[in-house]
């Protein structure tokens, strides 16, 4: 069975669900960026979640928990969004194949554990990796990857593994598609409402959470143990989650950059350009962080943990300022 | 972050693949760039590697010496732990600890054993011994 959904083309992104939404969104009409999905959906954020293990390690998000991006289309598109989960793996193979017949691209999460075009040094079993089908050719599916630079190719058998994982966020087989898109400009109140959003979260009261988490993190790598072996593993682990893992930090702080740059176009606010600079700065700031630590890693500089939780504290304070900025931008 | 600081001497934990960051161009617009990766996202990703070869290695020992069953070996080297075991699996951590010991390890059942080898990516055959 041969099928490929004409006219739809592969994005390169820095983060799958946004890119899985600006591809799918522009595939349909509403020509979006990723930064745009990324901004409008209000998903920059900081989290520190010590009771999430990731690797024996806490989980540290520099953004909004998975599917917040595909939700957060909704309302400024006036969008339908058809979701699909299936008990049964077969049936879920079939339902996909019927979509691709009747002309839809569509999207579904995976485990990148079973990806077999991802490298094998990186495969992890992580289940909310989102991607877009868009054909099929013998037994072989056509991916879009956002996190690839080209299209992907993906045989039944590995991509049936890979959206029934079990684990932490299962799949479930999940598929989805638009099935209206009533609004297809991005308007000025929806960029407002969606900045509102993220500084609310990011200057929230929730001690895990936003600037106030950023401070946590730096209370607790301020207290790691040197004697312990395991202690520089930590540190690798937070640049990990930042660099690595989904861009993370330093990467989500220059993605939501380009997004103010696009909404002081939209809204005509000049001081949105001003704070997409300043950002800027402290995306690099993060990578400083990034940095130092890996030195310390490597063993070209003394392993100092309270030089590190100096610089992520140095982070909570800048942007802190940023976004009381930000606020005010948008009063 | 400038376009030329986009890390470019590579990764070789990226397999040749590229991925997507946001940089600043000379007019000062932030524009996709593909990076190549650089040193520190390598270096954080091999350190991750080497703690999970490091409990593969030290898992093969205590089978050899008969201390643990090929599960706990095959565990580590599909990268997993025993909360993403219990998690994937849904069996509870005290009964995957039991299915260490070798003794019972011998005697589960092929179902039993068919979970853990699906969950794993390998065959029950695989998964009864060392590689």
């Amino acid at each position: 069975m041969n099928m490929l959904i004409e006219n739809f083309q592969h994005r390169h992104a820095a983060h799958c669900e946004s890119g899985v939404a600006s591809s799918m969104l522009s595939h349909h009409g509403a020509k979006i960026s990723e930064a745009m999905a990324f901004g409008l959906s209000g998903a920059m954020a900081f989290a520190f979640l010590p009771f999430i293990k990731f690797a024996g390690f806490p989980l540290i998000a520099y953004r909004m928990p998975p599917k917040a991006i595909l939700k957060g289309m909704v309302k400024p598109f006036k969008m339908r969004f058809h979701f699909e989960t299936f008990r049964d793996q077969a049936k879920g193979m079939r339902r996909l194949d019927e979509l691709l017949a009747e002309g839809h691209i569509v999207g579904i999460q995976t485990s990148a554990f079973w990806l077999p075009y991802f490298p094998a040094d990186m495969r992890f079993h992580f289940n909310a990796h989102n991607l877009i089908v868009y054909g099929k050719e013998g037994n072989d599916y056509l991916i879009s990857d956002p996190v690839t630079e080209d299209p992907q190719r993906c045989d039944a058998e590995s991509l049936q593994k890979a959206r029934f994982a079990t684990g932490l966020m299962a799949p479930k087989g999940l598929l989805y598609y638009p099935e209206e898109i009533g609004q297809k400009e991005v308007t000025a109140e929806a960029v407002l409402r969606s900045i509102k959003k993220t500084v609310r979260t990011m200057l929230g009261p929730v001690p895990i959470v936003g600037v106030r988490g950023i401070r946590m993190l730096a209370n607790r790598v301020g207290k790691l143990d040197t004697a312990d072996k395991l202690s520089l593993n930590y540190v690798g682990h937070i640049v990990r989650m930042q660099e690595e893992i989904g861009t993370g930090g330093a990467g989500f702080r220059f993605l939501y950059a380009a997004f103010l740059q696009e909404a002081a176009d939209i809204t005509g606010r000049e001081e949105l350009k001003v704070l997409a600079e300043k950002l800027n700065v402290i995306g690099d700031g993060w990578r400083e962080f990034a940095l130092k630590a890996v030195r310390m890693i490597k063993g070209r500089e003394a392993f100092d943990p309270k030089l590190l939780a100096q610089m992520l504290h140095k982070q909570a304070d800048d942007e802190k300022e940023f976004f009381q900025a930000l606020k005010r931008a948008i009063a | 972050m400038d376009i030329n600081e986009v890390p470019q001497e590579g990764n070789r934990t990226m397999g040749g693949h590229k991925r997507a960051m946001y940089a600043r161009d000379a007019d000062g617009r932030i524009v996709i760039v593909a990076s190549a990766g650089g040193e520190v996202d390598e270096t954080v990703t091999l350190q991750a590697l080497e703690f999970i070869r490091e409990q593969t290695e030290a898992a093969r020992k205590r089978v050899e010496a008969g201390e643990t069953s090929p599960l706990e070996y095959w565990m580590y080297a599909q990268r997993l732990d025993l909360p993403q075991m219990s998690q994937v699996t849904g069996f509870w951590q005290w009964r995957i600890r039991r299915h260490f010991q070798p003794q019972r390890f011998a005697k589960l059942s092929g179902d039993i054993l068919q979970r853990y080898a699906d969950v794993m990516g390998i065959t029950v055959e695989q998964l009864r011994t060392l590689p």
